[in-house]
């Protein structure tokens, strides 16, 4: 239950034995309209407008698209733009609480999923807003519906965790490991799988024990501990160290016949499915040495990053990073204000003198990225390649594979800056492609 | 900013990953140079006072051409990476422990300034900075540079008496025509611990499989390198030896003595002269091993362990071109892919 490549940080994980805490109701928050990889939705609420909580204030636009939720009953104080963690403004709803934190009267729940269709589970998990709750946040409903030529026989469950410091996703399976298993049912059944494996690192055996203990008779789902090693989360990776399957170069995991969901986003699916609640709310663990009192802490989605340190005693004064998500593949945050989304696993409080300084010094050909890239690339020279601006040659070195995971940086003797070359490198590589084409045709 | 406080912070702003494993260049060269501390202290044991002269003033001058040529060229100082330190001791320890001053100091400006410096400082030089030297040394102070002193103060209470290198011996017996077994060598215990004459630092084969083995286990040295190198020396003059053994020394000489481990362990496993997959490592080895076995047992010198290195260190674009790994989900070359399919 391996894969080769990879490293093995120093994980961190301090709240890995901290119950989760419930964050008390704010008196405002602010919903950002794009919190999902494809298109935003429509903004379908007006200034002024009351809303109950749970109660869409987007309809979908498109296929690969779901709509985001009020957190609290209350009224539409604005909508404009404001900070949104990926750095620019961005549409946003805000919300004033009423503090009544009244359900919307639309919602009720859609009783056993064994009861319900493939398409209806789709459409209410779509209805729900819900996405990948791992941090890379795609709709889940489009990975439920893989088109015809591509038969998935397998639905794998990632509780691998294996960014440093987290822990949201190792108190979801503790905490609720009926209704994770109730949630991993209802996928198999939307995706139409009689087979599912959990992936979990090795460092939270009682994760595992609690759904074993938990799986419901009658359904096949294997529980599965695997080798605590980044990025074992990462869905090839997971995919690879559980079946030997290989997703091939530029495909996705439906390639390789698996769809791969985050066990967070299973719970989530249940609460939707037996509640009828949309998503407006998740674990975050709130760590890091700069921040007072580490937590996993169940967060409104909209609550602004602020309030939740607030509510975890504030930030030490030698503070030097806020992230969003892990330290290895987490988004740096320059505004507080800027709200928690729905693929918001982590806020990571890091102080300066644990954070990597990256100075571009010259390579010297250590060779130990080559044996940390757990996609087999040679990044000591896709990085001189950027460096020097060979852009045409980066395809022969295969850039677009890498998965931006760190793991190369991380070990980089020189501390060369090797994501943000490849960041980098992939745009380039992919206007060059363009222009390739366009001097064909 | 709507919320107070959020405002007292000053945040650093970079892109992921956000914590590093701690190790860096300096680190690296502090664990090589601690590993070829007992390589060190055999050849002070020795030879003496003289090869500790040799190792101080290697040093020195290194470090001072180093930050010569910082100067000159307008470029931050390198001292501290430790790099400039490490090339010191690895030349002293390839040259003979009666060096003149003279020659240690042209070999360090050598190493630093023709074998570093001109190509843009550490990580651009394209061969091993203190062979560069070596070999410079070699072709044009030949005398001096093979001016071999043989440790036997231990048990005559002299200083030391000159005279060659075992493979030496052997390449003039076999130039004499005359059968090995004519000429006197030193017996394996003393090829292992190093009671025989060589390079200060080339001895002691003991001492050095000491070192090589910290950096192994520290993992800053692959096992391909070493392994390919003496594996392929082993191979080739194990068979040499078999079908000639008046005219060829057993393999067990061939990798006690000279520089074979020194060379194995320490220089051609240079990290900024040596390929960066695994792959691309063994046959580097493997190639730095059959060279120096066809010179040793065919060429003019006797020893061939850096020119081997040397010329290998050229062909290391090549060797990382043509070795890259295999990409995950690659799931055949491209080579296979374009067969035509009905």
């Amino acid at each position: 239950m391996k894969f080769k490549g990879g490293i093995h940080p120093d994980y961190h994980k301090l709240t890995a034995d901290h119950a989760t805490v419930v964050m008390p109701l704010l008196k405002r928050y602010v919903i950002p309209v794009s919190q999902h990889i494809g298109t935003p939705g429509e903004i379908i609420v007006e200034r002024g407008q009351e809303v109950g909580r749970g109660q869409p204030l987007t309809s979908p636009a498109g296929f690969v698209s779901v709509s985001v939720h009020a957190p609290t009953s209350g009224k539409v104080k604005k909508i404009a733009d404001f900070p949104h963690p990926l750095g620019k403004a961005q549409p946003a709803v805000e919300i004033t609480s009423d503090g009544e934190d009244a359900w919307f009267e639309d919602i009720a729940g859609h009783g056993d999923w064994r009861d319900l269709t493939p398409a209806r589970l789709k459409n209410i998990i779509r209805d729900a807003g819900l996405v990948g709750l791992g941090g890379a946040s795609f709709p889940t409903h489009v990975k439920l519906s893989p088109p015809k030529e591509k038969p998935v026989d397998l639905l794998i469950l990632n509780g691998a965790e294996c960014e440093p410091y987290l822990t949201s996703d190792h108190r979801v399976m503790l905490e609720h490991p009926a209704e994770v298993m109730e949630g991993i049912g209802l996928l198999m059944r939307a995706l139409g799988v009689r087979k599912a494996l959990v992936g979990i690192e090795n460092n939270k055996v009682d994760a595992g024990e609690a759904l074993k203990r938990a799986r419901p008779v009658d359904l096949d789902i294997k529980v599965h501990l695997l080798e605590t090693k980044y990025p074992q989360g990462s869905e090839k990776h997971l995919i690879y160290a559980l079946t030997k399957r290989q997703v091939p170069a530029g495909g996705l995991p439906m390639d390789s016949g698996v769809v791969v969901q985050n066990v967070g986003t299973a719970l989530s699916c249940h609460d939707a499915v037996k509640l009828g609640r949309p998503l407006t709310e998740r674990v975050v663990t709130v760590t890091g040495s700069a921040v007072r009192e580490p937590a996993n802490v169940m967060v409104r989605v909209g609550t602004p990053v602020a309030e939740v340190i607030d509510f975890c005693g504030g930030l030490t004064g030698d503070v030097g990073k806020v992230i969003f998500g892990g330290p290895m593949m987490g988004i740096v945050q320059s505004n507080l204000a800027a709200p928690v989304l729905k693929g918001t696993s982590g806020i990571l409080c890091l102080v300066e003198s644990e954070i990597s300084q990256f100075q571009g010094a010259p390579c010297i050909r250590c060779g130990n990225c080559v044996d940390a890239c757990p996609m087999f690339l040679v990044p000591s020279i896709m990085g001189l390649l950027v460096e020097r601006n060979r852009f045409a040659d980066l395809g022969e070195y295969h850039i677009t594979d890498c998965i931006e995971c760190g793991s190369c940086a991380y070990v980089c003797l020189s501390r060369r800056p090797l994501v943000q070359f490849f960041k980098r490198g992939k745009l380039e590589w992919h206007e060059h492609v363009k222009q390739l084409e366009g001097s064909v045709s | 900013m709507t919320s107070p406080g959020p405002g007292d912070f000053k945040f650093i702003i970079s892109v992921s990953p956000h914590v590093h494993s701690g190790q860096d260049v300096r680190s690296v060269m502090r664990d090589v140079i601690l590993a070829l501390v007992p390589g060190v202290l055999a050849g002070i044991w020795f030879f003496g006072f003289d090869a500790f002269r040799v190792l101080v003033l290697a040093v020195l001058g290194c470090v001072a051409f180093e930050i010569g040529m910082n100067r000159l060229l307008g470029r931050a100082s390198t001292i501290r990476d430790l790099s400039a330190a490490l090339t010191g001791v690895l030349l002293a320890m390839n040259l003979p422990s009666g060096s003149p001053w003279w020659l240690i100091i042209v070999g360090s400006g050598v190493a630093i300034i023709l074998g570093k410096a001109i190509y843009g400082g550490l990580g651009y030089n394209p061969f091993n900075p203190a062979l560069v030297a070596r070999v410079f040394l070699l072709i044009s102070f030949p005398v001096q540079m093979t001016h071999w002193v043989v440790p036997a103060g231990i048990t005559t209470g002299l200083d030391g008496i000159t005279g060659a290198t075992p493979l030496g011996a052997a390449k003039e017996a076999a130039g004499l025509g005359k059968s090995l077994s004519e000429t006197i060598l030193p017996d394996t215990l003393q090829l292992l611990l190093g009671n025989v004459g060589g390079s200060f630092g080339e001895v002691s084969a003991l001492a050095l499989l000491l070192g090589g083995a910290f950096l192994l286990y520290r993992g800053i040295i692959r096992w391909q390198i070493p392994v390919g190198f003496i594996g392929s020396v082993v191979v080739i003059t194990g068979i040499a030896h078999l079908l000639q053994p008046d005219r060829y020394l057993g393999p067990v000489v061939h990798v006690l003595a000279g520089g074979l481990i020194l060379g194995a362990f320490f220089m051609a496993t240079d990290m900024v002269t040596s390929p960066v997959t695994r792959t691309g490592m063994l046959v580097f080895g493997i190639g730095c091993g059959v060279l120096t076995s066809v010179i040793r047992l065919w060429g003019g010198y006797p020893e061939g362990v850096s020119f081997a290195i040397l010329l290998m260190n050229a062909l290391t674009p090549l060797i990382d071109r043509y070795t890259r790994p295999r990409v995950f989900g690659q799931v055949s070359r491209k080579l296979f892919e374009e067969a035509p399919s009905s």
